[in-house]
């Protein structure tokens, strides 16, 4: 039973900012809500207020800028992603990632700000944002910050915000040359969320690794990079022993959850093997990226 | 809970509704409006049974708002037949056999046609992973592919 709340709806973001200023804890943003009214429904969040930014176009859009970088609007869909010919083009792993993130129905209406404020684990463009890079950039009444996103989620459902902010875009920067990404979770419906997930970002320098991120989804209570694995690979020349190292150290460094799905000990056995996976196949686009 | 008067524009037919801004679309369009065509299923976003199409989106109707559909165009099941004449679709569904117990149906309708008219010449593939938030618990995911496939194909274009 969703509780009873006061709905409001502003007309820009800043009178989104100015409420959410007003109402504290006790408001909460509303975009696509297909996260949060689940929550809702069991009772799990209780606003009085809801402030809903559905409507605010001036935080729908796609830019994309050679030294910036790509910058996405916090109310944008994930149907408008998916459909981006521009991001196809130039992240196309984040195409990849959203053709299998839940329904269309949810694409359709959910936005990518509202899915990573949910901070939920087991979501799917988390990981693959922070395996790029990514950040985002938060708003308050008082002013903006950029967060970057592995340091943005602090517990189950729980982010870097104060409860005046609110996500106002999303920052990928640009892809460095020599550089690869690929995400995949491991679930038995392609709409289901994974049961765990790795995202993984190779640049080479040369034959030799120069930088990676591994990162991993619904392997503990937040999107955690797998930092002991990425030590593996950086510097190393690699090939599939490497690979094996990696997953290796990822599966050790986890933290999986145990529940209906899967032991902790399969978590761990799925993140080693996806890891190793994933590095593999993110190397390979690597070698052929320009 | 004050209730607030809201405005929805479903099949072409405006309604004003006294609601709670809790109410959701699924809530709104059977027990406000009184068209049960849309079905309430799971009601946590996984079933797809409560698919309506909204400003030609197919979205679940138990994870949206009613409020948040304020001035826009809501198709539901009602809204396919065009007097009297089923949609090419709807013909293709009583061809193919496409219910078992009918409960996914009009879901199933909603996520076809908002799918059909952005998907042309779709492979087998590409239509199910377009019912891929539909679930038919009755299994009958054959002749329901068959029946999108077969307008897709244009077998049912006489009928427009």
């Amino acid at each position: 039973m969703i509780s009873d709340f006061t709905y409001l709806r502003p007309g820009s973001a800043k009178e989104a900012l100015q409420m959410l200023s007003k109402h504290q804890e006790d408001g909460k943003i509303i975009c696509g809500g297909q996260s949060l009214l689940i929550i809702m429904r069991q009772g799990l969040v209780t606003p009085e207020y809801m402030i809903d930014i559905k409507r605010l176009d001036e935080l729908s859009y796609i830019r994309f800028d050679q030294k910036k970088g790509l910058r996405i609007g916090a109310t944008t869909t994930h149907r408008a992603i998916e459909k981006s010919a521009l991001i196809k083009d130039k992240y196309p792993v984040l195409v990849e990632m959203e053709e299998k993130l839940a329904s269309i129905q949810v694409r359709n209406w959910g936005t990518i700000g509202g899915n990573l404020a949910h901070a939920d684990a087991a979501g799917d463009p988390a990981p693959v944002l922070t395996a790029m890079g990514g950040s985002v950039k938060v708003a308050s009444a008082s002013g903006e910050r950029v967060i970057p996103l592995d340091e943005f989620y602090t517990d189950l459902f729980e982010t870097a915000m104060n409860h005046d902010e609110m996500i106002v875009e999303v920052i990928v920067p640009p892809r460095p040359p020599k550089s690869g990404t690929k995400y995949q979770k491991f679930n038995l419906l392609d709409s289901d969320q994974g049961i765990v997930a790795v995202a993984a970002t190779i640049t080479l320098n040369g034959r030799t690794c120069k930088d990676a991120r591994i990162v991993l989804g619904n392997a503990a209570t937040i999107t955690m990079r797998a930092k002991e694995a990425e030590k593996v690979l950086i510097g190393a020349a690699l090939s599939d022993a490497v690979f094996e190292k990696a997953g290796e150290a990822a599966a050790a460094e986890c933290q999986p959850v145990a529940d209906i799905h899967a032991s902790e000990e399969y978590g761990r056995h799925l993140i080693k093997i996806l890891t190793k996976r994933m590095a593999k196949a993110a190397w390979e686009q690597a070698k052929i990226s320009g | 809970m004050e209730r607030q008067l809201i405005r929805l524009n479903v099949n072409n037919q405006d309604y004003e509704i006294y609601i709670n801004p809790k109410t959701l679309l699924v809530e709104a369009i059977r027990d406000h409006i009184g068209l049960t065509g849309t079905k309430r299923g799971c009601d946590t976003v996984s079933c797809g049974v409560c698919t309506v199409i909204v400003d030609n989106m197919a979205v679940k109707g138990c994870s949206v708002l009613a409020v948040q559909t304020e001035g826009k165009k809501i198709l539901t099941v009602e809204g396919l037949e065009v007097d009297g004449k089923l949609q090419p679709i709807q013909k293709a569904f009583l061809d193919e056999g496409a219910f078992q117990c009918g409960f996914c149906t009009s879901g199933m309708l909603m996520s076809a046609t908002a799918f059909l008219k952005e998907s042309k010449k779709p492979t087998e593939k590409q239509i199910r992973d377009g019912i891929e938030g539909n679930i038919c618990r009755c299994t009958g995911y054959n002749s329901i592919v068959r029946a999108i496939d077969a307008v897709a194909k244009g077998k049912y274009t006489e009928d427009k």
